[in-house]
């Protein structure tokens, strides 16, 4: 695939490392000459300087030849623009990131009439990744697969848990096949179990389940499952105002510190309902004086990533569920050992909703990538394919196929229930199949075989 | 909200009031009251109850601004509560209501009573009256202060809360010390008035009581006619007396500690001398006009005039003569006199001289803004630039003045009493000053009230004293919430 990045700020590249692992041509676009240069040298990209929204700019860096034009500069307006002139001159999609809440309620319009393939929120897409964290509190971190009710919860296994001391299989027998173990993470190995693996306690394991049965999954492995009913934000930026949005839409109390006396008087307009503060959030009066240990849930996000972890470290103590954001992910090991309960990062969310456009685009009509999550910093990736029409890998049951070591088909969504499945089970038309693996580059449900069997097949 | 914290603060009032309440037991010694017993007892209850409640220190100490408030209203509310019991138990003031009536209207250092007839109570619990105004006067919670282990700044929050005042203004840098400071001035001033009075010839009981009320401005008197059966020496000496307790402390200080420059240039004490002076001298000459016969000798014109307008202005409410039956325009000083005060950081109630200084001010800044849309002018006060804040706060204090002011003249208009009565009961217990006009006037009493005006009244004392906000916060749905 022929790929154009406009724009290398700390999505871009972080795109462009992505993209070009994943085996696309990558071209990288900016204005700063030094950028483009240190790019070319770290990753595999060609790089052109010039300004995105000129033609003969996008011209020289390919323009006829790219499918797909992503434009991530810092200023919307420039995004926009770039993907406009970009979808006069090329059949190619286009991809622009839209922070600004005005564009971003108009992203119908701006998909419609501007033809832009998609547009991306980063912060609003951290906020809806908050919020959905905070609908279930007990987890570290909550994915929605497709549009099904069914998500990946990610959660520490707690002492005395009943998950603990026995074989998989067993367990699973005790809840009867409604979730499965897919991934576990003790200390730095990243563990795809099968029905012999023991968990122990403070594993880091993620499940598959629907969102009915996870109350009472909760419950039974002793962790209480109490919503959450208020919430500290801390910084007022462009997550909180779409975090405030969302949360008091579920009803949810919101009390926002924010140390700009301005912007504290555009949130206490938009949002009449929430408490507005304004204060800095790391002096310990101020979030003592809002009764910090009095509220359900508490969200750090500064702009200081070291601020967030710092605030987060304090609230952990008193505050049930705590969310950091975090903007590097570049000492992912040391933000590790801090033990944050969940941390948020906006950048890697934008990737993965990003790859997985480009992964369903290019991928065959037969199979499509609806969802892709990547934890551990891409070490494990979790996708859902829509099985659209035969392949090698349908029809046929999975005793019977050749998989891929470490490749987990983790469970099929057939006509809005889960299956767990077993060697009998075969993939149908229709069907909306769970992968977990930690092979990366996953675009087709093909993509599970081994090699010699695809072969034999085709 | 820091619950624990305000608990432990309201035992320490619970063991305070204890030991204050040993004062009317020495007193019962002396006069052989059976009454004592009762002071005595619920003196050992209070004490060992406080104790107990106050034993353990709450982890968390901080006070916040929220804390502080609830911690004070609540505060005044138990102590006046508590100290109500001993009127009933002794069975001199048999109903509950009334008891907390006089004992609200004690602490709140008002001096309003529902008493017919005073001289009938026994010397302890005249003296409990007179003490409770002494107590009220410089705060309970200041004199807690000074007890409490300093920790942190937190405390100054519970002085803000309590102190009257447009800002309470510290002296030492520690707030135990400020309190301490500030004691010791009251205590001062106190024993000299004592001893002037005993000087003069009263007799010790009596310079006891009558400089009680008029060190903490309250009111109450020991004999049915307050202070009119006092010699013209005496009666001056209670007039200096009150005026001087109705100054801002600050200007003592700044006195003592020799900085009489800038004390002299202070623009509240000026303005309050100017007042008094002024309003006297006008009704001075409007009664000696008025009634010839009566007020032949200046000598006693200016006497009374002084004494009424010194005992309303700083909102004392001790009377010489039944002004009630005073003309109308030295009624209108009066009345105008209630509502202005004493000066802030005072044992007075009132709206107080500095934001009445500061209103103006601010009125003339306003004009000033119409005439120069683009002029930069700063309100200043005793030659210091004021804080906008600081304004805005003294204008959210005049609206929700008159807003309470309003509001309970319409609710214990539902008696039925005539409008004199009902505005000027609601002007005596607001401005803490005891006395009105009308049914209310200086040789009547609130006996005659519901039981429900009572309580309004009652809340009326509690929120003039305490400066609105404290009384206000209580029934505010989100200081109990911690998570709204």
């Amino acid at each position: 695939m022929q790929i154009m990045i406009v724009g290398c700020g700390k999505i871009g590249r972080d795109l462009a490392e992505t993209l070009s692992i994943e085996n696309n041509n990558v071209t990288i676009v900016d204005k700063n000459e030094q950028v483009v240069q240190n790019m070319s040298i770290l990753y595999d990209v060609m790089g052109v300087v010039g300004n995105g929204t000129s033609y003969s700019t996008l011209k020289e860096a390919g323009l006829e030849d790219t499918d797909i034009l992503i434009a991530v500069t810092q200023s919307d307006e420039v995004n926009l623009l770039t993907c406009v002139m970009a979808r006069q001159k090329s059949k190619c999609h286009t991809i622009a990131r839209v922070r600004n809440p005005i564009y971003s309620e108009e992203r119908h319009f701006l998909r419609s009439e501007l033809q832009l393939s998609m547009t991306i929120n980063p912060e609003l897409e951290a906020a809806r990744e908050m919020v959905s964290i905070l609908n279930f509190p007990n987890a570290m971190e909550v994915d929605t697969l497709g549009k099904s009710d069914i998500r990946m919860f990610r959660f520490r296994n707690p002492k005395n848990s009943m998950l603990s001391g026995e074989p998989l299989g067993v367990v699973s027998q005790k809840f009867r096949g409604t979730i499965l173990v897919c991934i576990v993470e003790r200390g730095d190995d990243v563990i795809i179990p099968n029905g012999d693996f023991v968990l122990q306690e403070n594993d880091i394991v993620g499940i598959i389940a629907k969102v009915r049965d996870i109350e009472k999954f909760f419950k039974a492995i002793g962790m209480p499952f109490r919503p959450v009913k208020n919430c500290m934000i801390v910084g007022g930026g462009g997550i909180s105002y779409y975090l405030t949005r969302l949360l008091t839409m579920h009803g949810i109390k919101v009390k926002i510190i924010e140390q700009s006396l301005s912007r504290c008087g555009e949130l206490s307009r938009e949002f009449p309902e929430a408490t507005v503060c304004c204060g800095d959030g790391t002096d310990r009066t101020v979030l003592d004086e809002e009764c910090v240990e009095s509220m359900d849930s508490f969200v750090a996000c500064t702009g200081i990533d070291e601020i967030n972890a710092i605030l987060s470290l304090y609230a952990q103590g008193k505050v049930r569920k705590v969310i950091t954001k975090m903007n590097h992910v570049d000492f992912n090991d040391v933000i590790d050992d801090l033990n944050l309960s969940t941390v948020v990062n906006p950048k890697s969310i934008i990737t993965q909703k990003i790859l997985q456009y480009v992964r369903a685009t290019r991928n065959s009509l037969e199979s499509n990538v609806e969802s892709l999550y990547r934890l551990r910093g891409g070490r494990v990736e979790v996708l859902e394919f829509l099985i659209k029409g035969k392949s090698a890998a349908v029809g046929v049951p999975f005793a019977e196929l050749n998989l891929k070591s470490e490749v987990l088909v983790a469970g099929i969504v057939r006509n809005g229930s889960l299956i767990v499945p077993g060697g009998s089970d075969c993939l149908l038309e229709g069907d909306a199949v769970i992968i977990v693996t930690t092979h990366s580059g996953f675009g087709d449900i093909t993509d599970i075989l081994a090699e010699t069997s695809r072969g034999d097949r085709r | 909200m820091n619950k624990r914290v305000i608990g432990w603060i309201i035992a320490w009032v619970l063991k305070l009031e204890g030991y204050l309440l040993l004062f009317p037991c020495l007193i019962a010694c002396i006069y052989r009251d059976r009454e004592g017993w009762v002071y005595l007892a619920f003196a050992i209850i209070a004490i060992t109850g406080g104790y107990l409640l106050s034993f353990r220190a709450p982890r968390n100490m901080e006070i916040y601004q929220r804390e502080g408030n609830v911690a004070v209203g609540l505060g005044w509310i138990c102590i006046s509560l508590y100290g109500a019991l001993p009127f009933v138990m002794t069975g001199e003031i048999p109903k509950y209501v009334d008891a907390v009536f006089e004992i609200v209207s004690g602490f709140t250092t008002t001096g309003s009573s529902i008493l017919k007839d005073v001289e009938a109570l026994s010397h302890t619990s005249l003296f409990w009256r007179s003490f409770s105004h002494w107590i009220g006067g410089m705060g309970v919670l200041v004199f807690i202060l000074m007890l409490l282990p300093a920790r942190g700044g937190s405390h100054m929050n519970l002085m803000k809360a309590e102190s009257p005042g447009v800002e309470v203004s510290k002296f030492v840098p520690k707030v135990k010390n400020n309190a301490g400071a500030l004691y010791k001035i009251y205590l001062g001033m106190t024993a000299a008035m004592i001893v002037v009075l005993l000087i003069s010839g009263m007799n010790w009981f009596d310079s006891l009581c009558i400089t009680f009320g008029a060190a903490g401005t309250g009111g109450f008197g020991v004999l049915n006619s307050s202070c009119a059966s006092y010699t013209a020496l005496q009666q001056w000496i209670i007039t200096v007396g009150m005026i001087a307790f109705g100054v801002n402390f600050t200007f003592y200080f700044l006195l003592v500690t020799k900085h009489g420059r800038e004390a002299v240039k202070m623009e509240e004490v000026r303005a309050y001398i100017a007042i008094i002076v002024a309003s006297a001298v006008l009704i001075a000459v409007n009664i000696h006009c008025e009634f010839p016969g009566f007020y032949e000798s200046w000598g006693k014109t200016f006497r009374d005039a002084f004494f009424q307008v010194g005992t309303i202005i700083t909102t004392t409410g001790y009377s010489t003569t039944n002004f009630d039956l005073w003309p109308a325009f030295s009624k209108t000083i009066l009345f105008f006199l209630m509502i202005f005060g004493a000066c802030a950081g005072s044992t007075g109630g009132g709206i107080k001289i500095s934001r009445l200084i500061l209103a103006f001010k601010t009125i003339r800044s306003q004009l000033y803004q119409i005439v120069h849309p683009r002029g930069v002018r700063q309100v200043t006060m005793s030659g210091q630039i004021v804080n906008p804040k600081t304004i805005r706060s003294c204008c959210f204090f005049l609206v929700s003045y008159f807003a309470i002011f309003g509001l309970s003249i319409f609710l214990i208009s539902i008696d039925g009493h005539d409008f004199e009565t009902n505005i000027s009961a609601v002007a005596a217990t607001l401005n803490n000053i005891g006395p009105g006009f009308g049914g209310v006037g200086a040789t009547c009493n609130f006996s005659f009230f519901s039981t429900f005006s009572k309580i309004v009244l009652i809340f009326n004392m509690l929120i003039g004293r305490l400066e609105i906000i404290p009384i206000l916060i209580l029934f505010y749905p989100r200081t109990w919430k911690n998570n709204g």
